[in-house]
């Protein structure tokens, strides 16, 4: 029988863990994205043509919220994760009826919302500001959740398989960092020389960008379609490899 | 109707690459029995304890909770164990009444009724007045207090102490055994792990020793101490003796001043002793009598004597 109430307490629990810091957790990344917007949007603003009609500012608005989604989803379970193994506390939560795929929903469960929460800030700022507009909020809703919860997932696996901070620190600086960045979030890839376009296709951030900025502009550089399967895809893979690792006890029962 | 055990063990094995820090493991724990689980450092109590409590996975063999498979049925046994780790813990990110409550949470267990079991669980153990500070001002005997806190929150049927007074003071570590006793009183299973054998002595109805992964003595406390096979003398002489015959020498344990503290085999007469002293030409001025206590069997089992 599943423990739905250990589940849910788990759950808040991560929550109200990242809001305790909320300063950190969501208003800090709010701040260094829109630096981003307003240095890369005013200053390119006039200067780059990416989609015909489309101001620059305004195209790179859904790619700094998705980046902002993916990297606050990874930050949470991973960051939570290793704390809790440092502290100790983890021990609580392996002490009690609460199964390896209920762990594993409340804690990607809790960084979909502080994902989403960021991306959420910074786009009624893109809104109000950019006179940003949105063709389908379905396929923005879609990519949001999936993406968060695919980088929830691989926050998990991190956290998971880090000894120490160190090591956390550099599967986010040499793995999820440049993987964000070489997504397309600055760009369309069709800006790109040939290879280059080419490499970019086997980056599974770059699908989520593009299908989320689909939801906003009704265009893309791949089908929307192809998008959603390699995301889902992504999200099955991680969560298949964090299950395994959960219910073996893989680096957190040993 | 036989009583299904608290605790089983069946050929229990853990494997750390080279290392085997236990060695197929088998013995139970009777339902409502004060066990006590000794050793010295790197022995496998703790490794036995996690395993029990599904913090480590073994390597092979079987641990059941009141008849159910840590493994298969782990939902029933984390609901029927509540541990109480050697390691301090903390959780910056909140309070001890809310550790408390979102622990109880992860059990399903919430409602006035489960606040005021945790009110309870905080009055009894002197933290009321410390329940919304961080675990990390807490001092190392308050965290401890907060652990067992924890452990007892879902009211468990067996409770399992990991050296619970481990750099707890004096008054908080008498606290604590009045607590577990009253526990113990009302049917929990209590299973300990000590560096104090006194302790251990005055609590534990039965005693299982282990050393390098193994159990080398499982019997109840007052059978462990009489199975003993020496008693120790004390012999107080009217000067100082500074040349024993060899009969004595050897038996010799303790000297200080005018006494001195013979291990005596039980099947040695005391008057083969008083010969002795008489052929040594000591004026015996007194001599006592006892038999070994708990940390005499304990030293004698791991350094390997036999008794």
């Amino acid at each position: 029988m599943i423990n739905y109430a250990g589940c849910w307490a788990l759950f808040i629990k991560e929550i109200r863990r990242f809001y305790s810091v909320v300063v950190q957790t969501v208003f800090a990344p709010v701040v260094a994205t829109l630096l981003y917007l307003l240095v890369f949007g005013q200053v390119l603003d006039t200067q780059i043509d990416v989609y015909s009609g489309l101001d620059y500012s305004q195209f790179i608005i859904p790619g700094l919220v998705m980046m902002a989604i993916l990297q606050n989803a990874f930050a949470n379970t991973s960051s939570s994760l290793i704390q809790s193994k440092m502290h100790g506390n983890l021990t609580f939560v392996l002490l009690s009826p609460i199964s390896p795929l209920e762990l594993y929903v409340a804690f990607v469960g809790a960084a979909i919302v502080r994902g989403v929460a960021v991306g959420l800030a910074i786009l009624v700022v893109g809104i109000i500001w950019f006179d940003l507009s949105w063709q389908s909020p379905l396929w923005i809703m879609l990519f949001a959740i999936l993406s968060a919860a695919m980088m929830g997932g691989l926050g998990m696996l991190a956290g998971i398989i880090s000894d120490k901070y160190d090591h956390l620190a550099a599967f986010q600086n040499f793995v999820i960092m440049p993987l964000t960045f070489l997504s397309g979030v600055f760009y369309s890839i069709h800006a790109l020389p040939g290879v280059w376009q080419e490499i970019s296709q086997f980056n599974p951030f770059f699908y989520m960008v593009d299908g989320f900025r689909y939801g906003f502009f009704g265009q893309s550089d791949v089908s929307v379609y192809l998008s959603l399967s390699v995301t889902l895809l992504f999200l099955l893979i991680v969560s298949a490899i964090n299950l395994i690792l959960l219910h073996k006890g893989v680096k957190i029962r040993e | 109707m036989l009583q299904i055990p608290a605790v089983e063990f069946h050929q229990v094995k853990k494997q750390y690459g080279e290392l085997e820090a236990l060695k197929e493991i088998s013995f139970s724990v009777e339902e409502g029995s004060f066990f006590g689980l000794l050793g010295p450092n790197g022995a496998g109590k703790s490794t036995l304890i996690n395993a029990m409590s599904g913090l480590i996975v073994p390597s092979s063999g079987r641990i059941k909770i009141k008849g159910f498979d840590v493994i298969d049925d782990y939902r029933h046994t984390r609901r029927i164990l509540g541990l109480v780790p050697q390691e301090l813990i903390s959780d910056p990110f909140f309070s001890i009444r809310e550790l408390l409550q979102l622990q109880s949470g992860y059990f399903g267990l919430k409602g006035a009724k489960q606040s005021a079991w945790i009110g309870e669980l905080l009055e009894r153990l002197a933290l009321s007045d410390k329940s919304d500070a961080n675990t990390s001002q807490l001092s190392g005997g308050m965290k401890r207090r907060v652990l067992i806190a924890m452990a007892l929150v879902h009211k468990p049927q067996v409770l399992v102490l990991d050296e619970p007074t481990a750099g707890v003071d004096v008054d908080l570590r008498r606290t604590l055994w009045e607590f577990t006793k009253e526990l113990h009183q009302q049917g929990h299973t209590v299973i300990l792990t000590t560096h104090y054998l006194e302790e251990a002595e005055a609590l534990c109805e039965k005693i299982a020793i282990m050393q390098d992964g193994e159990v080398k003595a499982l019997d109840s406390t007052h059978a462990l101490l009489s199975k003993h096979t020496y008693r120790y003398l004390r012999v107080t002489l009217s000067q100082a003796a500074y040349q024993l015959i060899p009969a004595l020498e050897q038996r010799l344990v303790e000297r200080e001043h005018n006494g001195l503290v013979f291990k005596l085999e039980k099947t040695a007469s005391m008057t083969e002793l008083l010969a002795w002293l008489h052929e040594n030409q000591l004026q015996v001025t007194d001599i006592s009598s006892r038999d070994a206590s708990l940390e005499e069997v304990f030293l004698d089992l791991t350094s390997g004597e036999t008794t």
